[in-house]
This record gives C-alpha cells, sequence and structure tokens, in this order.
C-alpha cells in the first residue's frame, strides 16, 4: 500500500503538471480563435477529471506496480515458493492477489484524485501566465463542470482500473514459466497488456456513461 | 497411509512416471531413490496434490488427492510437511517468520509463543546460537537455509507425514548428522510417516524401513533392505554400484554378489 501510494506519488505529481500544462497551452491557443478563453476552466475540468487524470494515473501504475506484481509473483514461482505455500494449506491466490488488489483500489483512486489537482493547477498557471485569463475565471470554470456525473466517472474509473491491473499482473506473475526469463516476458506482457486493457476500458466506460448518464454531465 | 497405484505423469511431451506403484504405512519411512531427473521429486509433488497425475491414483489415507476439492486439499496438505529440493523459503520473510509460518498462518497462538517455538526449533536444526531469526534467508548459506526450511516444515501443529526432497545434499557432516537424527526422530518418537528423496545410500540406509527405487520413471525396485542386498536386478546393480563401498562400509558387508 505504500509503496504503490508514497512510492508513485512523484511519478503522478510530475505527469500531471505536465500534461495538465500542455492542454492548457493546446486549448487556450485554440479557444483564443474562438474568443472563448474564457471556457478554458470548463475544457480542463471535463477533460482532466474525466479522461486524463484516471487514464495517466492508471498507465503510471501499470507501469510501475503491474510489473512490480507479476515480477515478485513470478520470481515466487519460478524458486518455488508459491508451491511452498500451497505445501502449507495456503491459497495463494487469496494470499497473495487480494491485499494487492485492496491496496489498488484504495490507492489508484486517491492518486487520481490527487493527479487530478495537480493536472487542474498546472492549467492554471498556463491560464494565468500565457493565456491571461484570471485565476477567479479559470478556477469558477472548473467548478462549474465538477458535477456529480463528471466526478463519478473520474472515481469509477480509477476502481475499475484497479481490478483490470490486479487481475491482469497476478495472472501474468502466477502463469509465468521458464525462469528468470520467464519472468521478465511475463513482467513485460503484463505492463503492455494492463496499458491497452485500461485504454479500451476507459473508452467504454465514457461510452456506457454517455449513453446512460447524459443528464448528470 | 500413502499409496499410489499405477501412477503416470507427463510434463507435455515429456513422461515423467510411468505405471508408478508403492504404498508405505502410517509412521514409516519410505526412501526414494533414484538417478537425476528419474521423477523423484515429480512424486512428492503428486503426493502433494501439486500435480494431478494423467493416470492412476495418489491415496492420502484412502483418499483420492486428485479428486478433492481446493478445500479438501488444503486441509489434506495441513497435515503433511514439505521440504522442497531448494528449500523454497519465503524470501520476503525473516527466517523467524518462516520457521513460524504455519503456526502464524494456521493459529491463534501468540505472538511470544510462537517466537520461542520458533527459536527452540531452529536450535534442534543446529541453527539456536546463530542469531539468524531476524536475517533474511538471502543472508543464509545454502546448508543453513535447508535447514530453516526442515525447521519450517516441522513447526506445524500436527503433522503425520513429513516429506523430505535431498535433505541432506550440501550440508556438512555434522548438520548431515543432525539433520538424520532429526527425520529419525520425527519417525520413532512423533511416529509421523517420512518419505525422504535422498542420493545418499548411507543415509538411506540409516532412516528406511523400506526402499523405492526408480529407474526412468518407473519403480526398479520397491522393499526392505534385506531384498535390496539380495536384488540381481540389472538396472539395480548399475544404479547401486557406485554405492558399492559406502555400502560396505555402512553395513559391513556387500550387496549382492560381491
Ligand atoms: N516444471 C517442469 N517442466 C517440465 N519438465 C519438468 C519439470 N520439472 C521436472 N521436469 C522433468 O521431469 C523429469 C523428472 O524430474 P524430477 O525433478 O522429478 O527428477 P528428480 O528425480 O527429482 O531428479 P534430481 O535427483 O535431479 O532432483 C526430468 O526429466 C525433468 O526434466
Ligand atoms: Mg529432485
Amino acid at each position: 500500500m505504500y509503496l504503490i501510494g508514497i512510492g508513485s506519488m512523484f511519478l503522478i505529481v510530475l505527469t500531471g503538471i505536465f500534461a495538465g500544462q500542455g492542454f492548457a497551452l493546446a486549448f487556450s491557443v485554440e479557444l483564443a480563435d474562438f474568443g472563448a478563453k474564457n471556457y478554458l476552466g470548463r475544457i480542463m475540468s471535463i477533460s482532466i477529471v474525466r479522461e486524463l487524470g484516471p487514464v495517466l494515473t492508471g498507465l503510471m501504475i501499470a507501469a510501475r506496480v503491474a510489473s512490480g506484481i507479476t515480477a515478485e509473483i513470478g520470481a515466487m514461482k519460478s524458486s518455488n515458493q508459491i508451491d511452498a505455500m500451497t505445501a502449507f494449506g495456503i491459497d495463494p491466490m487469496s494470499k497473495i492477489a487480494v491485499p494487492r488488489l485492496i491496496a489498488l483500489i484504495v490507492m489508484v483512486p486517491v492518486l487520481t484524485v490527487f493527479c487530478d489537482a495537480i493536472a487542474l493547477a498546472g492549467g492554471w498557471v498556463i491560464s494565468i501566465f500565457i493565456a491571461h485569463v484570471s485565476s477567479t475565471m479559470y478556477w469558477a470554470a472548473v467548478k462549474e463542470r465538477l458535477v456529480f456525473g463528471n466526478l463519478l466517472i473520474g472515481l469509477l474509473k480509477p476502481v475499475v482500473f484497479s481490478f483490470v491491473i490486479a487481475y491482469i499482473a497476478c495472472y501474468k506473475g502466477f502463469t509465468a514459466e521458464g525462469g528468470t526469463k520467464g519472468v521478465g516476458k511475463a513482467t513485460t506482457e503484463s505492463v503492455v497488456l494492463t496499458s491497452i486493457t485500461i485504454l479500451i476500458v476507459n473508452f467504454f466506460i465514457t461510452k456506457v456513461v454517455f449513453s446512460y448518464l447524459k443528464g448528470y454531465l | 497411509m500413502i499409496k499410489l497405484r499405477n501412477v503416470s505423469f507427463s510434463y507435455g511431451e515429456n513422461e515423467v512416471l510411468k505405471n508408478v506403484s508403492f504404498e508405505t504405512g502410517d509412521g514409516k519411512s519410505l526412501v526414494i531413490m533414484g538417478p537425476s531427473g528419474s521423477g523423484k521429486s515429480t512424486i512428492l509433488r503428486l503426493l502433494l496434490g501439486l500435480e494431478s497425475p494423467h493416470e492412476g491414483e495418489v491415496l492420502i489415507n484412502g483418499d483420492n488427492i486428485c479428486t478433492m476439492s481446493e478445500a479438501q486439499k488444503r486441509e489434506t496438505r495441513k497435515k503433511m510437511g514439505m521440504v522442497f529440493q531448494d528449500g523454497a523459503l519465503f524470501d520476503s520473510l525473516t527466517v523467524g517468520e518462516n520457521v513460524g509460518y504455519y503456526l502464524i498462518e494456521h493459529t491463534k497462538m501468540k505472538f511470544d509463543l510462537i517466537g520461542e517455538k520458533v527459536e527452540e526449533m531452529l536450535g534442534f536444526v543446529g541453527l539456536g546460537g546463530d542469531n539468524v531469526i531476524d536475517k533474511l534467508p538471502e543472508q543464509l548459506s545454502g546448508g543453513m537455509q535447508r535447514r530453516v526450511a526442515i525447521a519450517r516444515a516441522l513447526l506445524s501443529t500436527d503433522p503425520k507425514l513429513m516429506l523430505f526432497d535431498e535433505p541432506t545434499t550440501g550440508l556438512d557432516p555434522f548438520a548431515t548428522r543432525n539433520v538424520l537424527n532429526l527425520i529419525r526422530k520425527v519417525n520413532s518418537e512423533k511416529g509421523i510417516a517420512t518419505i525422504v528423496v535422498t542420493h545418499q545410500i548411507a543415509d538411506a540406509i540409516e532412516i528406511a524401513d523400506k526402499y523405492v527405487i526408480l529407474h526412468e520413471g518407473q519403480v526398479a525396485f520397491d522393499g526392505g533392505l534385506d531384498e535390496l542386498r539380495d536384488c540381481s536386478d540389472e538396472r539395480l546393480k548399475n544404479f547401486l554400484e557406485p554405492f558399492r563401498e559406502s555400502f560396505r562400509l555402512v553395513l559391513g558387508k556387500n550387496f549382492v554378489d560381491c
């Protein structure tokens, strides 16, 4: 839990701040063409809370934590530790996978919220110094779009991503075969597969929510 | 009682065990020998239900472990202890936590009490004075790790069967002696059945009630020491040939026709 949480914090701060600034920069130029720079906050709010924050956080955790989980379980398997656990009359699946899943379910949403906040702050810096939108204007616009629906999506996604990460990472670890090399391969596959799955699942969540929850958005 | 009935098993294309049958009674000590790669470790894995045979049955007290539910398997395994060939210590846990693993997981025993039992068990395998209890397995030598693995397997509430996969390989003579005494003690004092895989015929003779010798996945011999000595099977003679000397040393007499 500590490793997933605090360990990933720095990464999330970096990603969040630069992604937020990049987005804000691109949007502000485009919006300026329409004379709609004051909407910057709204667009930032929607894109970050609903899409960017969860996906970025999910991908970072996939890279950092899924690889770790797969490698750890794979190494335990190849050194017979999983068998030893089984021989003690313990179900290694629940013993190993469940605590990691719980840690992810707690930490990924927290980190996502954190990432959202940092990215919005990054946008705020751009809005003041480059886009010349006033601070009050920006935050008011941001707040306007922090409605129930958006927040729900923004928090539902990381929870779903946690399951994706835990399931794939553990599965790849438990099925790793062929010693050290096999563990390396499983780890790579685990990161690639979780990342892709997160992107795909992200799309479908957005899609489903758009169909059913339109009124709240 | 442990019984393998017509067990065949392969890893993919590689046929490891062919029609293997043998049995051993409660409280008895069985030694499995055979050349490297003949399927000895695989038999222990089958007994624990870590692998399932493709044919035949593995009976633990009359129950086929292959057809049990996962929950039943777990209950059965709690009555067994296993020392893996490579130790298989949990490398993220300290030596103390490794040795106390069964008690920590399966009992509500107080932590202090577990600590005492762990100390006692470490003393039993000759690691008492070394202050190893708070070390990590990787900080120990190979032989020390093996003894920790033995201690871990022994420290459970009431095992009925202990499986040792080459417990004395890589140990110095003194530690070997300790481990053998330990196995004998487990067997005779606590009445726990033991199945020991070993290459050391001198060790085997010291602990076995009965011998099973594997050759290319088949049982080449199944019986007691006298039968072993009188056995005239060519494969067996070839296998035992290198041990002629130790046989003579241990028994003060030769085996077979020499
Ligand atoms: N996980 C595995 N996957 C594929 N083949 C395996 C696996 N484990 C063992 N084998 C094969 O099964 C055969 C028997 O292996 P086993 O470990 O039972 O031998 P052993 O008698 O214990 O040998 P040793 O004395 O060297 O420990 C060997 O030919 C080995 O190549
Ligand atoms: Mg072996």
